[in-house]
């Protein structure tokens, strides 16, 4: 079991398609240090056995150091889930005495220009330079790419980078099109053909390099026939923490609106995770529409992904469109059919939302 | 750059720095921690991969094995671990 750990949604990059909720928690509502520390516990205790520490940019803490440590303690093992470019040579060295195990480094490009602009701000330069420090400090590190139709032609030189970079692993994901992606899907939305190109290209990549560099690979699934077991079902293995101290079954659960979801600040870890209804919700099969229950997949892709049945269709407990067999399937092979076939739109670049004025 | 690993009898394979044995005690099974990722290990794989300790060779690694395991036939010990190892030094779990 898991737990990812968002420790703030303060962040200098504005990914169009970042995994944040549209609605961004602001600094004044983080937990605090001592917070978090209890909640690591709490999560190592309940069985979790990783903690990915993430954001917005987790480096932003100042108490990153104390949280790795903590997380080390509690005998969980740690990742740091980063943009890179708020790193130094002193700052990694400190998280690794403080026990960190691994850095999973984004990149929005290997063309310096249009991850930059991807970014929505000038890091890439620097996010090399971090990678490089990282390898020095003998951390194993994961180049992470998300790939969309405004970069996919460069996939190879993507591999390449990370090869270059050192890089054990490369984490190579389609946009998942949810909250700021579902905004700027058409922006984003590859053609089939460069779908195709880009599946073929990671599989000739992982012949050539086995043994050299892991690639790990997420289609997205508007092309696919069968949805996927997101986060390993509803409540079976994944636990989300955010800024403020909510705990959610996955990253965008607070898409489906309906859903209450409680607070470590007011319930102990495990007692939310037993107990609470947004976790028992959509957790085995009961829940199930009969398409789903009657299916030999039922405890494959336990009915795949629920932000996106709600996204899509208004109601959460529906089959995930992006199963063939959904009624609903049509929804997702027409949006991406017509929005990959326009010229890529504008795109909103991830933000907080304005703040009223105080007088 | 890096280059591919190959396992053979005399190989003293180890796990590659930050990953780790670890008991997942809810599960009440052994899991090797690695980036990202655990890999569960089922009574043989525990067996080899806890006697990888940088000082075994493969070959020494099978005479044990072969003597905790009374009656197990040498060859397929061998290849049973040589196999293991060389998945996990593919997957950057193992390195020699």
């Amino acid at each position: 079991m898991a737990l990812l750990a968002e420790l703030t949604h303060r962040c200098p990059l504005q990914c169009p398609y970042c995994s944040n909720p549209l609605d961004l928690e602001r600094a004044s509502v983080e937990l605090e240090t001592e917070e978090w520390l209890r909640v690591l516990r709490e999560a190592a205790d309940l069985g979790c056995m990783q903690v990915h520490f993430s954001g917005g940019e987790p480096t932003a803490r100042r108490d990153l150091e104390a949280l790795v440590e903590g997380a080390n303690q509690a005998g969980l093992y740690t990742n740091l889930i980063t943009s890179g470019v708020l790193l130094d040579e002193a700052r990694i060295a400190r998280l690794v005495r403080a026990g960190l195990q691994h850095v999973q480094l984004s990149f929005q490009d290997s063309q310096a220009d249009n991850a930059n602009r991807i970014a929505g701000f000038a890091g890439h330069a620097k996010k090399l330079e971090t990678a490089v420090q990282i390898r020095a400090a003998g951390l194993p590190l994961t180049a992470n790419f998300v790939v969309h139709r405004q970069n996919l032609d460069r996939l190879d030189s993507m591999i390449d980078l990370a090869l270059g970079l050192g890089a054990e692993r490369s984490e190579i994901a389609h946009v998942q099109y949810y909250g700021w992606a579902l905004r700027n899907r058409a922006a984003f939305m590859p053609t089939r053909e460069q779908l195709e190109r880009a599946t073929a290209t990671v599989e000739a990549a992982r012949a050539r390099l086995e043994g050299v560099m892991v690639i790990d690979y997420v289609v997205p699934d508007y092309y696919a026939k069968r949805p996927k077991a997101c986060m390993g079902g509803w409540g079976r293995r994944f636990l989300n923490v955010t800024p403020s101290g909510k705990v959610l079954p996955c990253h965008a659960a607070e898409s489906i609106t309906g859903l209450a979801f409680e607070n470590v600040r007011d319930r102990p870890l495990a007692e939310i995770w037993d107990s609470s209804d947004a976790f028992n919700r959509f957790r085995g099969t009961d829940w199930m529409p009969e398409l789903c229950r009657s299916c030999a997949r039922a405890e494959i892709d336990w009915g795949g992904c629920r932000c996106q049945a709600f996204a899509l269709t208004g109601d959460a407990a529906r089959t995930d469109p992006a199963c063939a067999l959904s009624p609903d399937h049509a929804l997702v092979v027409e949006a991406a059919a017509a929005e990959s076939s326009l010229p890529a739109g504008d795109f909103a670049y991830r933000n907080f939302a304005p703040q009223a004025l105080r007088s | 750059m890096n280059a591919r690993l190959l396992a053979d009898d005399s190989s003293r394979p180890r796990l590659a720095p930050h990953r780790r044995l670890q008991f997942d005690k809810m599960r009440e099974i052994w899991t090797v921690q690695a980036p990202e990722r655990a890999f569960v290990l089922d009574e043989t794989a525990h067996a080899i991969v806890s006697r990888c300790n940088r000082e075994a060779t493969i070959e020494t690694i099978v005479d044990d094995l072969c003597r905790v395991y009374d009656g197990a036939p040498r060859d397929a010990v061998a290849a049973d671990v040589l196999k293991l190892v060389q998945d996990f030094l593919d997957k950057g779990v193992m390195t020699l």
